[in-house]
């Protein structure tokens, strides 16, 4: 191998592990905006089971649903931008943006489940009487995704060290 | 022009003649902006056409916002209201920010007199009319006023007040769409500043929308309240997502790596 390539390589890994922050807060911000979007496509407007607002709602409900609405689509847009600039600094490392993904789409998930759907009570999944079988369903995936999140944010921050270690080694 | 049968025909005549005067007004814009365009391209390299045209269009979603059949409906529909208040507080000037009419006024204008309107530029008054905390709250604020006391109700029976109240939601407007897209401002403050601001302020938004279905405005039929503040709600979402996007852009154009930097420095200062 010529030592020209052997530095570009040594100089995207450096700078993937580099931005691994950056990696987790693209993926975490992508990953809300993703579920809220799926929540007011699917859920709002083409299966019509949730409502835009329901007579139960309590005023910190409303607070809460204008918050994460508005932080939803700016974190969409925002997590999209920095994913371009991980992609132009060679820095993406996909595994650590998924993981991010489903961690911020798991735990999203899960505040809207028992939070606000719950305590807050700003709409209901469906408004039908086993209601409850739709919380269960909705609240036990999401857990599956922040559980799986943030297994993938430990083992790749645990191969960043591991990497970090063998280069020290070498040089 | 005023198709309307539920306004009296004294009234109607009133209303015509206001309407001649916006057109004479938003005609005046127009060619002043086109004048100042050619004036700008005899000494600096030529002004980019789609700002003339995103110019253009500001001017025609204010006109659509105040003269015509829309306007007319929504002196008695909230849904109509709501939506000539979208374009006239939010898309118009959002689209005028980014027709940059100051950095071309300034080229228009001799270099003296640019010198010491930039100047005018740095004082503290406009630093206060344009720092995003300050333009947030004339914005959303004044927003929660109109909605929320009978403000509303009271424009409607006032010509004058009803004037006021428009022209403030324009210029709050656009304070606050410079405020976060301020590529024309002498001093920016910084990105994450601004993000969190402007989150803030669009969760204002968003909550008032939904305050506005939950107990509905007096003089307005629930029904009329609902689709009003549905259309607040994604209505602001469509125009707030642009905001953003442009504003991200900035930043994305701010944060470039250096080695890249040079290559496109232009897209920058426009």
């Amino acid at each position: 191998m010529n030592p020209q390539t052997k530095r570009t390589d040594h100089s995207a890994l450096s700078s993937r592990y580099h931005y691994l922050g950056r990696n987790l807060l693209s993926g975490l911000l992508f990953g809300v905006g993703l579920v809220a979007f799926i929540d007011e496509m699917i859920f709002h407007q083409l299966l019509h089971w949730h409502h835009f607002y329901d007579k139960s709602t309590k005023d910190v409900g409303l607070i809460s649903d204008g918050f994460f609405h508005a932080f939803s689509w700016f974190s969409t847009i925002g997590g999209l931008f920095l994913f371009a600039d991980l992609r132009r600094r060679g820095a993406l490392w996909v595994t650590r943006w998924m993981g991010g993904v489903l961690l911020g789409a798991g735990g999203f998930q899960l505040y809207d489940g028992t939070i606000q759907h719950k305590l807050m009570r700003i709409h209901q999944i469906r408004y039908v009487d086993s209601v409850y079988i739709y919380d269960w369903v909705w609240n036990i995936l999401a857990t599956i995704l922040v559980l799986l999140g943030t297994w993938i944010v430990i083992q790749t921050k645990r191969k960043e060290r591991s990497m970090k270690a063998a280069s020290h080694d070498k040089f | 022009m005023i198709s309307s049968n539920h306004i009296p025909h004294t009234h109607q005549h009133q209303w015509i003649s206001v309407d001649i005067l916006l057109i004479l007004l938003f005609t005046a814009l127009i060619l002043l902006y086109l004048y100042a365009v050619i004036r700008s391209n005899r000494h600096y390299k030529p002004w980019p056409i789609f700002r003339a045209v995103l110019w253009v269009f500001a001017v025609i979603s204010a006109a659509v916002s105040l003269i015509g059949p829309l306007a007319d409906r929504a002196h008695e529909h909230f849904p109509a209201h709501m939506l000539t208040h979208l374009l006239l507080g939010m898309l118009t000037p959002l689209l005028m920010v980014g027709a940059a009419p100051l950095t071309l006024f300034l080229r228009a204008i001799s270099v003296s007199l640019a010198r010491r309107v930039t100047r005018m530029m740095k004082t503290r008054f406009v630093r206060l009319y344009t720092n995003p905390i300050f333009t947030s709250l004339l914005n959303i604020g004044g927003l929660w006023l109109l909605y929320t006391t009978d403000l509303y109700s009271q424009m409607h029976h006032n010509a004058l007040l009803y004037a006021f109240i428009h022209i403030h939601i324009f210029l709050a407007g656009y304070l606050y769409t410079l405020s976060f897209i301020s590529l024309e401002l002498p001093r920016k403050t910084s990105f994450l500043y601004r993000a969190s601001v402007l989150l803030v302020s669009f969760a204002g938004h968003s909550i008032l929308s939904k305050y506005i279905y939950s107990n509905s405005l007096t003089g307005v039929p629930a029904e009329e309240a609902e689709l009003g503040s549905m259309i607040m709600y994604y209505g602001g979402d469509i125009i707030d997502g642009v905001l953003i996007f442009v504003f991200c852009l900035q930043w994305y154009r701010v944060a470039k790596p250096r080695k890249y930097q040079y290559a496109s420095y232009d897209l920058v200062k426009g």
